[in-house]
């Protein structure tokens, strides 16, 4: 993994003087100095992003669909999402009224799959917050302490990379079915259950990041002049650490939504909420699968899938901004 | 479920290994060198197997607060039955004690009693360890195969028309969920009701009226089509990706300009010269990948109702029956672990450059 750091494209976010020159009061301040060069970087980068076809594609699909979701309320009655309030009869194929058909309980499905993408968007985002908070905290201690912690920072760098690679290892399904099983019912479990697995890789990536980081002349500077082990972690090797966790996180949303259906699916999902893993349980527990009943569970199906791809292909966009080695090979 | 196919930045397993060896003549140093990696190998795998051991009795002695009513949710019980479920699992004794029991269960495999079957947990698990086994290997080997030869194709020319191809398939295969997949082949090829006639079974391993050595065989042949299909589609994809990068990590070498000024054709270095390297640092990561084929087989067996160990899984979370779950949970990572434990001893067998 190259550094990002200081390459083309990358959000120079740090090494931007916000310690140094407090006192400067000529014309171009230097926090005016930094907010512009900033804004020329992000500039950079959404130039560079915008080249990906395929990114593109991936975000103007995620923009549609969070709008769908955001409105949702605006044209999904409540109220015909429960079992006693379905309007129309079990099992009707698609037709004008119900695009996509109805459930067992005649439900509509489109209602169903709209209304879905509230509970999955939410738990996808909230659990890769989890595990990318996580997985970055983990991985900068250990980089950090392991590159500048005298022998006790090495002991606890090692110890924090072999409890990493003791969850890297673990088969990821079976540990969050376990937590979610084990805890209360609930949304709140289920996002912990998904946060508390899927942090390893991230705090894999974030120590490799750190150490390439904590090697530049600027941390020995930072460190030279008085800065403590806070300061260097949050305002140099946090910035510098940053686009990669970007990148990591777009696609950990999409490790995170497909857990969250597949921890519906299992039956140890959140009973109360309408989500796309508990549609398809539905589907299953209803008996939609061996009778053949394709308007069922196709749906919600194609819903996962599509918001997992357009996550995986913006995070494979961001990948190739930030790292070049992949952009030049393109 | 862990790792995007995406990033493969060398095998994180290998980090130990893989510093130069001293130059130093092999001789009685290296066979202390050697068991002295053995030895931190094994150190390492007991280490985890421990930290399984304690992870299991937290997740289902102590994070649940009361086991008992857990196992009972949702069922009407009255106080006498409580405390003798409490007796029965010994749940009344101090937690250390209980936890002396448990690990001490665990040296002689005794992993406990179902809830749900009233039978050891080791014998439900040993009655169907190899459908499992035969499921998940089939799969295993098949979407290796597959993955390393399309990505050995892809990762030769990267951004050729074979590679955007390949990838975006790959990809799509990777943004399903697994049970949707599974679901999705049922429906269409083996419920009878779809476009075409039931090709395949639903579910299951074998038909029951099936007898014979030959016909069980292929009985259970015609199962396995569409569970197998799911597993290899669902998984090969990270093995496309990491033998793509691998390769394009070789293709700058300068063996290959070698191979290429001798005048061989272009295939030919690709096939003996550029993949045999690429697939090394390969083979540590699809050990390392073992934890995400446990998480499919566990989703396929629950779709296509195989009788292995993933479908007696589903069934234990279903009751719940704790016990039952407690037992495959510590069963599956410890042979996650030892799977590792294997790759790191043959890997250096494999590939002289890491050798102790």
């Amino acid at each position: 993994m190259s550094a990002p750091a200081g390459t083309p494209g990358t959000p120079q976010t740090s090494g931007t003087d916000r310690t140094g020159g407090a006192g400067g009061a000529a014309p171009p301040t230097p926090r005016a100095l930094a907010r512009r060069r900033r804004r020329e970087a992000l500039r950079r980068f959404a130039r560079e992003y915008a080249r990906n076809r395929a990114g593109l594609i991936g975000l103007a699909a995620l923009l549609a669909i969070g709008a769908l979701a955001l409105t949702a309320p605006l044209f999904v009655d409540q109220a015909e999402l429960t079992i006693t309030g379905a309007p129309g009869a079990a099992y009707q194929p698609p037709s004008a009224e119900y695009p996509l058909g109805t459930d067992n309980f005649g439900r509509s499905i489109l209602d169903l799959v709209v209304w879905g993408s509230r509970v999955s968007l939410t738990v996808g985002f909230l659990a890769t917050a989890v595990s990318v908070v996580l997985g970055t905290l983990v991985g900068m201690t250990a980089g950090h302490f392991g590159a500048s912690g005298g022998t006790a920072g090495r002991i606890v760098s090692s110890v924090l990379m072999r409890v990493t690679d003791w969850f890297l290892v673990l088969p990821t399904l079976v540990l969050a079915v376990a937590l979610a099983a084990v805890l209360p019912r609930g949304t709140g479990t289920i996002i912990i259950a998904i946060g508390l697995t899927v942090w390893p890789a991230t705090a894999r990536l974030v120590r490799a990041q750190t150490l390439a980081v904590e090697a530049r002349p600027y941390v020995e500077r930072a460190r030279a002049l008085g800065g403590g082990h806070a300061h260097v972690m949050a305002w140099h090797v946090l910035p510098n650490v940053m686009p990669v966790v970007l990148a990591q996180t777009t696609l950990l949303v999409a490790t995170s939504i497909i857990a969250e259906s597949t921890l519906a699916f299992l039956g140890v999902g959140d009973p109360t909420t309408v989500s796309w893993g508990g549609v398809l349980e539905a589907a299953r527990n209803a008996g939609a699968i061996s009778s053949g009943i394709w308007w069922y569970m196709v749906p919600p199906g194609l819903a996962i899938a599509l918001v997992a791809l357009s996550f995986t292909l913006c995070g494979r966009a961001l990948e190739s901004v930030i790292n070049p080695r992949l952009r030049e090979q393109r | 479920m862990t790792s995007t196919p995406t990033t493969a930045d060398g095998p994180p397993g290998a980090g130990a290994a893989d510093a130069p060896a001293p130059p130093e003549p092999a001789g009685a140093g290296r066979a202390g060198r050697v068991a002295r990696y053995v030895a931190g190998r094994l150190t390492t795998a007991a280490a985890s197997l421990a930290a399984v051991v304690v992870a299991g009795f937290f997740l289902f002695r102590i994070l649940p607060g009361d086991p008992v009513r857990a196992m009972t949710e949702g069922r009407e019980v009255t106080a006498e039955q409580r405390e003798e479920l409490r007796r029965q699992f010994g749940l009344d004794e101090p937690l250390w004690r209980q936890f002396l029991d448990y690990a001490s269960g665990l040296l002689r495999l005794d992993l406990g009693t179902s809830f749900q079957y009233r039978e050891p947990v080791a014998e439900l698990i040993l009655d169907r360890l190899g459908p499992t086994v035969l499921l998940a290997g089939t799969g295993t080997v098949v979407a290796a195969l597959l993955g390393l030869f399309l990505g050995a194709r892809a990762g030769w020319r990267p951004g050729g028309r074979g590679d955007r191809v390949n990838t975006a398939v790959a990809l799509f295969f990777w943004s399903v969920p697994t049970f949707w997949l599974g679901l999705l082949l049922i429906v269409f090829l083996a419920s009878g009701r779809g476009f075409v006639p039931g090709l395949f079974p639903t579910g299951g391993m074998v038909a029951p009226g099936a007898d014979g050595a030959l016909e069980t065989a292929l009985s259970t042949a015609r199962h396995m089509v569409l569970p197998v299909t799911t597993m290899v589609a669902v998984i090969y994809a990270q093995y496309l990706m990491i033998m793509r990068s691998s390769l394009m990590d070789e293709k700058g070498a300068d063996y290959l300009t070698t191979a290429r000024a001798k005048g061989l054709r272009d295939t030919l270095v690709r096939r003996r010269h550029a993949v045999p390297n690429a697939l090394l640092p390969t083979v540590t990561l699809v050990f390392l990948n073992l934890g995400q084929v446990v998480s499919g087989v566990i989703l396929v067996e629950t779709v296509f109702s195989w009788p292995g160990l993933g479908q007696l899984f589903y069934s234990g979370l279903r009751v719940p029956d704790l016990g039952l779950v407690q037992g495959l949970f510590v069963v599956f990572a410890a042979s996650v672990i030892l799977m590792n434990l294997l790759a790191d001893l043959v890997y250096p067998l494999l590939d002289p450059r890491v050798r102790p």
